[in-house]
């Protein structure tokens, strides 16, 4: 995904991770969207239902995306 | 009067929500900073008049999004909530919502009324959410959910008189229950419910799932509840995920229910352009150190004034009770052993008040969080974590609160490593010892006309400690091993404008938990110092004015000479001395002698006592003038070259060993609080003064 894109959460690759993830308003089936990196590539802000959250790019990897 | 009744509140919601200014709105000045018996999480408490016969007895909980914790402080929610017979359980909760950001808010308040504990939703920020364009029908929610419903504004106050007249209520928990576990699991929950006598499936399901955070049930109590979620296959995470995703899946009926009309996304536009900015690769890193450098600026140039003042203030107090005592031990004792201590711990409060009032501003404009975000990856490299720049940004001022302030780092092994480097960071008891040496080793003069050597070096020290700091945590990362992952997983609000009041009560709460806190143990090892320095054994101590007497006779001296003379003699021969002396053996390969490592002793308390214990053994009748010392100190000869004791070499090799030394009892006693445990703080000890005594060893044993 680059900045600026938008897509649908299908699931999770990490259960012990998906938990918080969960708790954030991450769900499967909802919109996220990737605003914008930190100057390093890492880590990465997106926002998910008018909220918005930073996490590392290898959390975010995590996340399993439909397009 | 009539009987009064109290009613024991609890603020909760996630963090961000508006809860400490719910809570400062409520209790004003009437708050109290406290522990939780037996553990280190801040229990904020506070009382609040409701009306003439009830008074609230509130309690700020940590910030969470569910009942399920991920730092040390969250623990305590669920322990709290989940024991009704517990002592802090409340007969109440308020449920701070941030109403632009409802959704989030509300997988807390689902497990509330699963809990069937009476809440209160307040709606907070509704202005904001009102101008993003959102409306929400808060009679449909407030009769959906099935409690009351009030609308505040954390920022001017406005719903909090009814609030607190709805507390007054005695409302009834919810009817509704939104969470049932799986019928697989029914027989489990109803056999522990049964077991523990409880009064909800749902506390029983907690049972189940945190299971040891649960302070209060006993080993037994633990070994049944694994054992019995082990035969019926109960996996927490999985369970956790499900009930999670069912919980929004109600909270998104609800909503589709009672929201008028959604927020416009436009809103956030302003925010987003801010970050643009902030976060950009060139411009946020430069506005970063700018920030940076203006904290500095406030903590080591503007704190010197009423430093300065407390510093003379308390000196004059000594010097007049001094007078006005008759003299004996005990009015010493008072005099210069517990006046000076608590002069010691005042001295700081200008500094610390300015650097909480700066992180305070920091975090209530919401741009910490992109602090966190700019320097996660580069800290992440050398073992540290984004948020652990705070811990050591604060230990620039103090280790102390530093130290405390890492508390919000989730994972153990990352909070472990800033805890264990923040005492390099030079903080400002170093500056006293740094200014003394520099000032007398490195000449006053400007390189290229421009740059200042003492500046120049004075930085250096500085970079120093940073890059020990840095290279020691490196050194952990690899050492420390862990199963438990370190993750960054976190909101970035959205920014506002910092409420003062908000950084008022932050700056009196951190200023008081540094008195009492530190303080304690500041004191009491100043007045052990001053016991070492002021007795010794036999009668020399006795016998110190007849003898100086005699030589005075010689020599001619004045009164006040004569004076310092005693007292120099006074404290060579003392317990302190002799420790001094008994160490020279093992400092002399680094350049000191027995004089300097008086001071060492001393000066393990706190550094800064340096200064006044080198005043002291070079007999200038407790002056603390810089002018007055670095002459004394300059036309100090060592008798074994004939030449200057102060050398470049001895200069040197000290400023490094006050840079990478743990010479303080309070920051151990506070490591040994955050780490449960001698071992860290041993550890600490042992690792931070081998480094600096190695480090001084190769620098004096290459110059000399």
């Amino acid at each position: 995904m680059l900045p600026g894109e938008t897509a649908v959460i299908s699931g999770f690759r990490d259960d012990m991770l998906s938990v918080k993830l969960l708790e954030m308003g991450l769900l499967p089936g909802t919109v996220v969207r990737f605003n914008f990196t930190a100057p390093l590539g890492d880590p990465i802000c997106i926002s998910v239902s008018g909220f918005d959250l930073s996490l590392r790019v290898d959390e975010a990897s995590t996340i399993i995306i439909l397009n | 009067m009539t009987a009064t009744r109290t009613l024991r509140v609890a603020l909760a919601g996630k963090p961000n929500a508006g809860k400490s200014s719910l809570f400062n709105l409520l209790t004003g000045l009437n708050q109290k900073i406290g522990n939780f018996p037996g553990i280190t999480v801040d229990k904020r408490t506070g009382s609040c008049q409701l009306d003439s016969n009830t008074v609230a007895q509130v309690m700020d909980l940590p910030g969470i999004y569910s009942l399920y914790p991920r730092t040390v402080d969250e623990k305590i929610v669920t322990d709290i909530l989940a024991d009704r017979k517990g002592t802090y359980y409340p007969d109440c909760v308020v449920l701070v919502a941030d109403a632009t950001n409802l959704k989030n808010c509300m997988l807390l308040l689902t497990q509330l009324i699963d809990l069937q504990i009476p809440t209160v939703l307040a709606l907070n920020m509704m202005d904001l959410a009102a101008r993003s364009g959102q409306s929400i029908d808060v009679k449909a929610l407030a009769s959906t959910l099935d409690l009351p419903v009030v609308m505040i504004n954390g920022r001017t106050g406005q719903g909090v008189a009814e609030l607190k007249k709805l507390l007054t209520t005695n409302f009834k928990h919810s009817s509704k229950t939104i969470y049932k576990a799986g019928e697989e699991l029914e027989s489990l929950i109803k056999d522990i419910q049964q077991k523990f006598n409880l009064t909800t499936p749902y506390q029983a399901y907690q049972f189940l799932q945190q299971t040891d955070n649960l302070s209060f049930l006993t080993p037994a109590d633990k070994a049944y509840i694994t054992s019995r979620a082990k035969d019926a296959n109960f996996f927490q995470h999985k369970y956790q995920g499900a009930e999670t995703v069912m919980r929004y899946g109600s909270i998104q009926d609800l909503l589709n229910k009672v929201t008028l009309k959604l927020s416009d996304p436009e809103w956030k536009k302003f925010s987003y352009r801010i970050d643009k900015i902030l976060t950009h690769k060139v411009w946020g890193y430069l506005i970063f150190f700018a920030v940076l450098f203006l904290i500095f600026q406030a903590i080591f140039a503007w704190a010197q004034i009423p430093m300065d003042f407390i510093d003379s203030t308390f000196a004059r107090l000594s010097n007049v009770l001094d007078d006005y005592f008759p003299d004996g031990p005990f009015f010493d004792l008072i005099t210069q052993g517990i006046i000076p201590g608590i002069g010691g711990i005042v001295i700081f409060i200008p500094q610390i008040a300015i650097l909480f009032a700066c992180i305070s501003i920091l975090e209530e404009s919401g741009y910490m969080a992109r602090v966190v975000f700019l320097m996660d990856k580069l800290m992440r490299k050398v073992g540290l974590n984004g948020k652990s720049v705070v811990p050591l940004i604060s230990g620039m001022a103090c280790a102390i609160p530093a130290i405390m302030a890492t508390r919000t780092i989730e994972s153990w092994k990352d909070r472990l490593i800033t805890i264990f480097v923040t005492p390099f960071m030079s903080c400002s008891a170093r500056l006293p010892v740094f200014t003394i040496l520099v000032t007398l080793i490195i000449p006053d003069v400007k390189l290229f006309g421009f740059f200042n050597y003492q500046g120049l070096v004075l930085m250096g020290l500085y970079l120093l400690g940073f890059f020990a700091a840095l290279i020691s945590a490196f050194v952990l990362k690899v050492i420390i091993k862990t199963t438990e992952r370190s993750y960054l997983i976190m909101e970035m609000p959205t920014y506002r404008k910092p409420k003062w009041s908000n950084v008022g009560y932050t700056i009196i709460e951190k200023t008081k938990s540094f008195v009492f806190e530190a303080g304690k143990v500041i004191l009491a090892i100043s007045i052990v110092l001053w016991v070492l320095a002021s007795y010794g054994p036999g009668d020399a101590m006795q016998n110190a004015e007849e003898l100086i007497q005699r030589e005075a006779s010689e020599a001619k001296l004045t009164t006040e000479e004569f004076e310092a003379r005693v007292a120099a003699y006074k404290l060579e021969h003392s317990y302190a001395g002799i420790i001094g002396k008994t160490l020279e053996p093992a400092i002399q390969p680094l350049g000191y002698d027995w004089k300097i490592g008086i001071a060492l002793v001393t000066s393990f308390a706190a550094r800064e006592v340096f200064v006044s214990t080198i005043a002291t053994i070079y007999s200038l009748g407790g002056t603390e003038d810089e002018q007055t010392i670095k002459g004394r100190l300059r036309s100090e000869i060592n008798p074994d070259t004939g030449g200057p004791r102060y050398t470049p070499a001895v200069g040197l090799s000290l400023l490094v060993f006050y840079t990478f030394a743990m010479q303080c009892m309070s920051t151990l006693a506070v490591v040994k609080r955050e780490t449960k445990g001698w071992k860290w703080p041993l550890i600490q000890l042992a690792y931070m003064t081998a480094l600096a005594y190695v480090s001084a060893l190769i620098i004096y044993q290459s110059l000399a």
